[in-house]
């Protein structure tokens, strides 16, 4: 064993931590997609929110106030494209795809006086007796306030989503917007709702990296993570659980590339900032591809049906597409 | 409806109107003075003739891309990868210029084929992705993107790196014979403009006039209908996006034959973005990508300018260009907007 337990549990810890803000704009982006629409702007609307929620915090010296600036931003980010798609008629693909780059320019045009500043942060809370735990304790509730949040978030999204009323409403307009209409549920309603709820979170994750994981604002610094959570969303089934366990696995493969970085020095240091997106590709085309759906096939009956529900994804049958009510 | 025939003439002026007054608020609130941030931009894009041939410069590939975007387009696809094909065509033509002894008249014809041919090839195995692997092209064209820049990161640094040592800035300077004509003292290659224009040419007459642009039409409206048709979807698709990466690819070539010298860290600058843009805003209008490709092209040019002489960020290019194209996405298609709209009158 190379690693001593010590070792282990801070690693495991910083894993937690650092996926965390991951986690948070993966649910987000569930709940949107559930309701039928896609809000492509992930990457573009955290850069905004990170920024506004870093420059918010550091004039008021008030996080919370930063934290909320973050969500009004995801929040109206999102609204911008259920409003283009619902009222307008547009593509989803194509509003997103704009305020994507939007976003990232946006902000790092309006944060250009305050990269690189140190400011406030979210403090460090360890829950007593909680984290006395051998092994689970400081690897789960040695955290801050934002990482307990996050666990309730990823349970509390999933039993909204699947054991409420009003959850199976909203899974019903994402899946079948015409017999959920005419059962009198107002389809665009409900895509509003959820979408502009899924943006706030969003804009919630993105403050998460600039006022707790990332420490600061500087342009472009979380540039990526926005599309690897629209990544995560498919690979975890657009299920807020498998969402966070495919958060964690991103997480730990960076932590493991940084290890072996250290371990092998003589390989290049770009060779594992590719990992990431192998990784991507790699994780689309299991759940994807006809290929494994042979590899299931092959296995014996029993094993199919579960190693099915494990590898196979399918998103919302409504997902990108407009409702007209009548 | 005659009497709402001029808002029907002043609507494509509204974006552009639009996205000045809220650049011209951001400036405000920067304090510059929105005029002469404005005029900075314009004298950065033609102040002189070298500024004029720097945006002529910038504009080849970015023309060049967008052609290429109008194929995938028309067929339904989002070749966001297109970023990562202008990178793979740099890279190659890079290859061909620092690995190859010849004559101009061998080494560049070499350069640009194996440009074209890398561009081609990244696309391809975006097209593969999607139609074997079930991964949307948006997905695999991001990763396939980040991989090229990482590529390009690793060649500069590792085995290209000049004799210098690796400053992770470039590698050494091409050889005379491996660069494209360059008008003057200028980065501007009038040959590549002439290659970007007939390359234009061709992709509409491809588009308009050809069973294979029928194809891809049916492709992007209905894959259904285009399959009762007979359409082979998977084959039209991996071509579709193969002529936009050769493309792609040749437009890679002329940032590092005339824009640079030399493969460089940030090779595309935004190129391939730009010209989903360019594709977006011109909304299969095909006449209208040259000049939109142009506008932008002067429009990033002068921002370099207003940073250099104001201090402020140069995204202010970026970002008055995207405000356009936010406008034009969502208020542009004026028939599809409630107000041109009688109230029970559905689709």
């Amino acid at each position: 064993m190379t690693m001593s337990e010590s070792q282990f549990v801070l690693t495991m810890a910083s894993i937690v931590f650092v996926s965390m803000p991951l986690i948070i704009a993966v649910c987000g982006e569930i709940i949107t997609e559930r309701s039928g629409i896609v809000n492509l702007s992930l990457d573009g609307s955290m850069l905004m929110a990170a920024m506004t929620g870093f420059v918010i915090a550091y004039e008021s010296d008030n996080i919370w106030a930063g934290f909320l600036a973050a969500m009004l931003v995801g929040a109206f980010f999102a609204f911008i494209v259920a409003f283009g798609s619902i009222r307008l008629r547009q593509s989803q693909f194509a509003i997103g795809f704009v305020l994507t780059l939007l976003g990232d320019d946006l902000s790092a045009f309006l944060g250009q006086n305050y990269t690189r500043t140190p400011g406030p942060t979210v403090t460090h809370f360890g829950i007593p007796l909680l984290k006395e735990i051998p092994i689970i304790g400081p690897i789960f509730f040695n955290q801050d306030a934002l990482v307990y949040f996050t666990y309730f978030l990823v349970f509390f999204t999933w039993f909204w989503l699947f054991r409420t009323q009003p959850g199976l409403r909203l899974r019903s307009v994402g899946e079948r917007p015409e017999a959920a209409f005419a059962r009198g549920v107002g389809v665009n309603r409900q895509r509003y709702l959820y979408t502009v709820i899924g943006g706030a979170l969003v804009g919630l994750a993105g403050a998460a990296y600039s006022l707790d994981v990332k420490i600061g604002w500087s342009d472009g610094h979380i540039r990526g993570m926005g599309w690897i959570a629209l990544a995560i969303v498919i690979f975890g089934g657009w299920s807020p659980i498998r969402g966070a366990l495919g958060a964690l696995l991103f997480g730990a493969t960076k932590a493991l590339a940084s290890y072996l970085q250290s371990r092998f020095p003589e390989v290049s240091v770009v060779a594992f900032n590719a990992i990431p997106w192998l990784l991507m590709i790699t994780v689309l085309l299991l759940v994807g591809s006809d290929f494994t759906e042979r590899v299931i096939l092959m296995a014996p009956q029993r094993m199919q049906r579960p190693l099915q529900r494990f590898l196979r994804v399918s998103p919302p049958k409504a997902l990108g597409s407009t409702f007209v009510e009548d | 409806m005659k009497s709402r025939q001029w808002i029907r003439w002043i609507w494509p002026i509204v974006p552009i109107l639009a996205a000045l007054l809220v650049t011209s608020l951001l400036l405000l609130l920067f304090g510059a003075s929105p005029v002469t941030s404005f005029d900075a931009m314009l004298q950065g894009a033609f102040g002189d003739t070298s500024k004029t041939l720097s945006v002529l410069a910038f504009w080849v590939p970015l023309l060049l891309s967008a052609t290429g975007l109008l194929v995938t387009f028309t067929a339904g696809l989002w070749n966001i990868g297109i970023e990562g094909q202008i990178i793979m065509g740099a890279i190659a033509a890079s290859w061909v210029a620092l690995k190859l002894d010849a004559p101009s008249a061998i080494l560049i014809p070499l350069e640009i084929l194996a440009a074209m041919a890398a561009g081609a090839l990244w696309a391809a195995l975006s097209a593969v992705l999607k139609t074997r692997g079930k991964v949307h092209e948006i997905f695999s064209g991001l990763a396939l993107n980040n991989l090229a820049i990482i590529l390009t990161n690793y060649l500069i640094s590792g085995p290209w790196q000049p004799p210098e040592g690796g400053s992770f800035r470039g590698t050494e300077p091409f050889q005379d014979a491996a660069l494209l004509p360059l008008l003057g003292e200028s980065r501007f290659s009038p040959l590549s403009l002439v290659i970007a224009l007939v390359a234009f040419g061709m992709v509409v007459v491809t588009l308009r006039g050809t069973l294979w642009g029928l194809k891809l039409k049916a492709l992007g409206k209905n894959l259904r209908s285009a399959f009762l048709l007979g359409v082979s979807s998977e084959r039209e698709m991996i071509l579709a996006m193969m002529f936009c990466g050769a493309l792609a690819g040749l437009g890679g070539a002329v940032r590092v034959l005339s824009w640079f010298d030399s493969l460089r860290q940030s090779i595309s600058g935004g190129i391939g973005f730009l010209a989903l843009l360019v594709v977006m805003l011109a909304n299969y209008r095909m006449f209208w990508i040259p000049p939109i490709s142009f506008f932008f092209s002067m429009v990033l040019n002068g921002a370099i300018t207003l940073q250099l002489r104001t201090q402020l960020h140069s995204s202010l290019g970026g970002i008055l260009t995207e405000m356009m194209v936010l406008f034009v996405v969502l208020f542009g298609d004026a028939t599809k907007l409630g107000i041109f709209r009688k109230k029970n009158d559905h689709e």
